[in-house]
């Protein structure tokens, strides 16, 4: 029995860095003016806010003025979505996505859809990647938004993010990405891939929960989600959370800075647990493009056994991960995702998802593979699937 | 999310495994859903000798597989029968609301697993194998 607690769901959240939290603290109690306010103590916050604009528009290449701090990665989607198609309703109603969205994504569309407006989701190939023809494809004269996740959150497929940019230029449709899942991870910059509109969400890398930007580019225009002050150009009312989005800003400072060290060190990590685990367990499903994939992101299907059972073992055993399996989400249908890459109903319930972080070591990985095997090899046993 | 009883059957389920000379046998759910429960009875004279279960599903799944096997265990068949859902979840000091559903196939399980056995002697039973709403697609 595994004691060390070992945390492999870095795709879910991460822990906040301790120079992150520091730089935060201040605005808590010391610094807490508002920002609107005219004295000092509040001009000290909206340079601070100011400030870490600039940091995160350094980081997205892009302009101080094009970035916004919302409350999350979700209200940054359903602001992107909602506000594009409210402003340019005149223009059309039709919207391009993809069939492996998150639901931040996926749930707005449907939502928009009830609204009047037409959503096309593309259906991803079997690798877990959109094809930019078939996106293409999709196109009509009434398209005024294409929105495509720039990596998926549970099997770490990286998507031609600069080619649909390309696209959505030439035909002059208004583009948007999900970056949440990758920022902090790849480098991101918004004139070269051709983006209009790039949602982040801090706490995917070492920053605070309940801190997200947008990045909306210079002359597009977008509706509001929240009505209010004049706060943040008065593009989105509600005094500003200071301690998140210095939080924000640093947290995303420091994982651009180190992006290459951590990336070769959490891909050394997957890449040894995929070649422990399809050594040392037989029928193993490895699902998604192995090429354009997050570095510290794997997903497999174990056959025959299903994914919550997975989940109470390892966590048994000290060791948190996530799985595309239908109990783990309150619904009864597995992931969205895996069946989007054709995965039969009982293979994609046995998933299992490890997103190996930088405060992961070897050891880690060598501990999960022995309680992987065991807990595999029992459940098996009691499944009326396996016949060994 | 679990309560310990569940967590228990859980992790230490009783009489898993395909039994020896089992007599009858009942298979509900499908893969589509998430689970499938096997009930093997080995029984003699009317009275459930032997029980032992094969679940594909989730931590509830096997837990309820687990606690209705014991609760049939060296019964007669005809009280086994009466073995309802609200038994397996009472038994297991209660079940999440999502997982409700995990209780009723035991209890259709145990019953399909019977009805082979009534079969075999010319007794026709109905059961319910299908898992009803489970698969909103």
């Amino acid at each position: 029995m595994n004691s060390k607690k070992i945390y492999l769901d870095h795709g879910a959240t991460t822990k906040v860095n301790d120079e992150v939290l520091k730089e935060m603290i201040p605005w808590f109690s010391e610094n807490y003016g508002n920002p609107s306010s005219i004295y000092s103590l509040g001009r000290k916050s909206k340079d601070a806010i100011e400030n870490a604009r600039q940091i995160v528009a350094d980081a997205l290449h892009s302009k101080q003025s094009e970035i916004y701090f919302t409350s999350c990665g979700t209200e940054s989607n359903n602001w992107a979505l909602k506000g594009i198609c409210y402003a340019y309703k005149k223009k059309g109603n039709h919207i391009i996505s993809t069939n492996i969205e998150h639901h931040a994504v996926l749930n707005t569309l449907k939502y928009l859809e009830k609204q009047g407006f037409e959503v096309t989701y593309v259906p991803v190939e079997k690798n877990g990647i959109v094809s930019v023809e078939k996106i293409k494809k999709a196109i009509r004269k009434d398209t005024i938004l294409i929105s495509v996740m720039y990596a998926n959150n549970e099997i770490g497929t990286i998507q031609p993010i600069k080619e649909i940019g390309e696209l959505a230029k030439e035909f002059d449709i208004l583009f948007h990405t999900d970056a949440i899942q990758v920022a902090g991870t790849i480098d991101i910059d918004v004139s070269d891939l051709n983006v209009d509109l790039l949602s982040i969400s801090a706490h995917k890398f070492y920053g605070p929960k309940g801190v997200g930007a947008l990045f909306v580019r210079r002359g597009v225009r977008i509706d509001n989600l929240l009505h209010g002050g004049a706060q943040e150009k008065t593009r989105r009312a509600a005094t500003e959370n200071i301690a998140n989005i210095v939080g924000l800003a640093k947290a995303l400072q420091m994982a651009v800075k180190n992006l290459e060290k951590y990336n070769k060190h959490i891909k050394k990590l997957r890449d040894l647990a995929i070649k422990l685990i399809m050594e040392q367990i037989p029928e193993t499903i490895i699902n998604g493009d192995m090429n354009n994939r997050l570095p510290g992101n794997i997903n497999f299907s174990f056959r025959y056994i299903e994914g919550e059972g997975l989940l109470l073992f390892l966590d048994m055993n000290q060791i948190f991960a996530s799985s595309g399996s239908a109990c783990t989400s309150g619904s009864l249908d597995p992931s969205h995702v895996l069946l989007a890459i054709g995965l039969p109903h009982e293979i994609a319930h046995g998933s299992l998802r490890l997103t190996f972080g930088w405060d992961n070591n070897e050891e880690d990985v060598y501990i999960v593979v022995n309680e992987l095997k065991e807990i595999v090899k029992r459940l098996r046993e009691m499944s009326p699937l396996y016949n060994k | 999310m679990y309560t310990e009883k569940v967590m228990d059957h859980f992790s230490h389920p009783r009489n898993v495994g395909e039994l020896k000379n089992y007599n009858a046998v009942g298979e509900v759910g499908n893969a589509k859903c998430g689970d499938i429960m096997r009930i093997y009875l080995r029984i003699e004279d009317d009275i459930i000798k032997d029980v032992s279960f094969k679940t594909f599903g989730c931590g509830a799944a096997i837990a309820t597989s687990s606690i209705a096997t014991e609760l049939i265990k060296n019964k007669h068949v005809d009280v086994a029968l009466e073995l309802t859902n609200k038994a397996v979840i009472e038994a297991l000091d209660g079940l999440p609301p999502a997982k409700i559903h995990c209780s009723v196939l035991a209890e259709e399980a145990v019953k399909e697993a019977i009805a082979d056995y009534k079969k075999k002697q010319g007794i026709i039973i109905e059961t319910h194998s299908q898992c009803d709403d489970c698969c909103r697609d």
